[in-house]
């Protein structure tokens, strides 16, 4: 999944992801991981090797499929939309949806999936709040197109975008906690400063979140 | 069947003229598997409360076991197979039915790997079946033979397993009914099953794969030299019901697509219809021609037992009508395959078992693979089923401490 569309070969990846590297960081050592739309199995790859997690995997196109099964990763064919559905409660840890909360048809019902399957849930994805987007869209009047936002409005799967703001409100109406939160600039890089949210929201290129699962949820 | 002749047709009539010529009996004589007997002492009680005795298994193998006994696969045929999964077959001498993954460097690489591959109990290419003869009566068993199940077979196959001093298997594969085999050894004997790949398969036998089976079936019995299953005894074979029950189950086999590729309305030698009950159109010589080779090399009565084991399959019915309980913690290592076009054994019922395996918290991997070619794709050269069989066996092997290549651990 990630960024691009199931038919499309996936973007080169030839060191790990800045990224990836922040969502390691933010699971313990030995955890059971689901990581939904796990590309090529980078992730769950720099997962097994930094914190030695037991990781299965969920992923649309076959080519990343097969890429994950010959490196040896369990991972099956699925869709974020309708197979999480399939998995039992508290079946792990950690439920990560890294940059592919926005190609899917239904984020609410997928983020409420992932905190059912896991106690805690981790996404990332682009910040449609992130200055330049607001920039080109107002200066230019056109969709924006940055380098985390590389399609053109009529052939992107990006087809639910949001803003930092946009998902906190989100993840409290879904009842559920942000344990933690990181703005990543356009490496994937975290921004190293406190600031308020509109601030990272302004400024944040990515984000990424770890979320518990709240109290008020059944 | 080669790849390329599945759907090849043009020298359907010289093979089946060759064939014809040199007519071999089905029950066993003419050639001689390699035969493990297990005498009376050592029954196979059936899940229908039979008892199988002397059981004669017919095995193949390839390549060698290594000194650690760590490099077994399983791999277990489908309805109509037999052991002859690789090299050439003694009876066809056409090429095994695994040829497209199975030899040196191929993914069930015979270098690296020990195969074995047995004919199910109830089958008539050596293994104790309805043809065989019954130490009660001196006679072919015929309808006496005890209606067997998957998991009769599969406790067969765990004697010769037994036999080789085999503890556990490296892998356990196989397709459709084999496929079938597989996900009844990981429930029946977990310990025992490294890696296990169920391809093209189902955990239970829906009402549209029974009622197929039952076409079948009654093709056979609806043969006036079927005899009630006598037919051995009275010099007769049921050649024309068998045929007719291969030609349904075939069409089942492939896909409308492919069909339609290959034979579209095309007519057979001709250049217009000639208004009778010829085969006028290829698709029927093609038929014929699948029908008339099956009877030169299987038994009607085993395909009555064998195809009545399928539609018996309901593994989540032995627990409690819950899939995952057959799979509550298991330790093997999973790699589930379906394919696109696979109607008889849909994609659907692929995911029903990854829902379960995932439920019992197994380490399950599943690939849809792209084919227009039908259930059959299995049994063809596929390049992305070879890739994802090969990554997983070697992925698998790693974990297994197999050495890259040889037999040396």
């Amino acid at each position: 999944m990630n960024f691009t569309p199931a038919e499309e070969p996936a973007p080169p990846r030839d060191q790990p992801r800045l990224d990836l590297a922040v969502i390691a960081e933010m699971v313990a050592p030995g955890a059971r991981v689901l990581d939904v739309g796990c590309g090529d199995g980078s992730l769950l790859q720099l997962l097994a090797q930094k914190k030695g997690v037991d990781g299965r995997g969920v992923e649309l196109s076959q080519r990343g499929v097969n890429e994950c099964v010959a490196k040896g990763l369990s991972v099956i064919q699925g869709d974020a939309d309708t197979d999480l559905s399939d998995y039992p409660d508290d079946g792990f840890d950690y439920v990560i949806l890294s940059q592919t909360l926005q190609a899917t048809r239904r984020p609410r019902a997928a983020l409420t999936n992932m905190l059912r399957i896991g106690r805690r849930a981790i996404v990332s994805f682009p910040n449609f709040g992130y200055w330049r987007v607001r920039a080109q869209l107002s200066l230019t009047g056109r969709m924006p197109v940055t380098g985390h936002l590389l399609y053109h409005w009529h052939d992107t799967p990006n087809i639910h975008l949001c803003t930092i703001r946009d998902f906190v409100e989100l993840v409290d109406e879904l009842g559920a906690h942000i344990e933690r939160g990181a703005a990543l600039d356009r490496a994937g890089a975290p921004i190293r400063f406190n600031a308020p949210w509109w601030v990272w929201n302004l400024f944040g290129e990515q984000a990424v979140f770890l979320l518990e699962r709240g109290g008020k949820r059944t | 069947m080669l790849p390329n002749e599945m759907f090849g047709i043009s020298n359907a009539w010289e093979d089946l003229l060759s064939i014809v010529s040199e007519t071999r009996p089905t029950s066993g004589e003419g050639f001689a598997p390699k035969t493990v007997v297990f005498e009376p002492d050592r029954p196979l009680l059936t899940d229908g409360g039979g008892r199988i005795a002397p059981l004669a298994i017919a095995y193949e193998t390839y390549g060698a076991l290594n000194a650690a006994r760590s490099n077994a696969i399983l791999l277990c045929h489908a309805l109509t197979g037999d052991q002859y999964a690789a090299g050439v077959h003694p009876v066809t001498g056409k090429a095994g039915w695994w040829e497209a993954m199975v030899g040196p460097g191929k993914p069930f690489d015979t270098d690296r790997y020990f195969l074995i591959c047995s004919n199910v109990v109830g089958g008539c290419m050596g293994t104790t079946g309805p043809s065989s003869i019954s130490p009660a009566t001196g006679k072919p068993y015929g309808l006496d033979f005890p209606v067997v199940t998957i998991r009769d077979m599969v406790r067969a196959q765990a004697m010769l397993i037994d036999h080789f001093g085999i503890e556990t298997l490296f892998c356990v594969a196989g397709g459709s009914m084999g496929g079938m085999q597989v996900l009844q050894w990981a429930a029946s004997y977990p310990k025992r099953v490294f890696s296990a790949m169920p391809i093209a398969t189902a955990a239970k036998h829906s009402a549209q794969n029974i009622a197929l089976h039952e076409v079948g079936r009654q093709a056979v019995m609806a043969d006036p030299d079927w005899r009630s299953g006598r037919y051995q005894e009275q010099g007769v074979r049921p050649e024309k019901g068998l045929a007719v029950a291969r030609m349904s189950a075939h069409i089942t086999y492939l896909s409308e697509a492919a069909l339609q590729r290959k034979f579209g309305r095309k007519l057979q030698d001709r250049s217009a219809p000639t208004f009778s009950f010829d085969a006028d159109f290829q698709v029927e010589n093609y038929l014929r021609y699948q029908g008339l080779a099956f009877v030169e090399r299987f038994d009607a009565n085993s395909y009555l037992f064998v195809t009545r084991a399928c539609d018996y399959f309901d593994l989540a019915a032995d627990y409690g009508g819950s899939l995952a309980m057959a799979f509550k913690d298991i330790k093997t290592r999973f790699c589930v395959v379906s394919f696109t076009s696979d109607w008889l054994y849909p994609t659907s019922d692929s995911r029903a078992i990854v829902h379960a395996l995932n439920a019992g918290g197994a380490s399950v991997s599943f690939v849809e693979i792209e084919s227009d070619k039908g259930h059959d794709a299995f049994l063809l050269h596929e390049p992305m089923f070879i890739a994802t069989t090969r990554g997983f066996l070697d992925s698998a092997a790693a974990a297994r401490g197999l050495a890259a290549h040889g037999n040396s651990k």
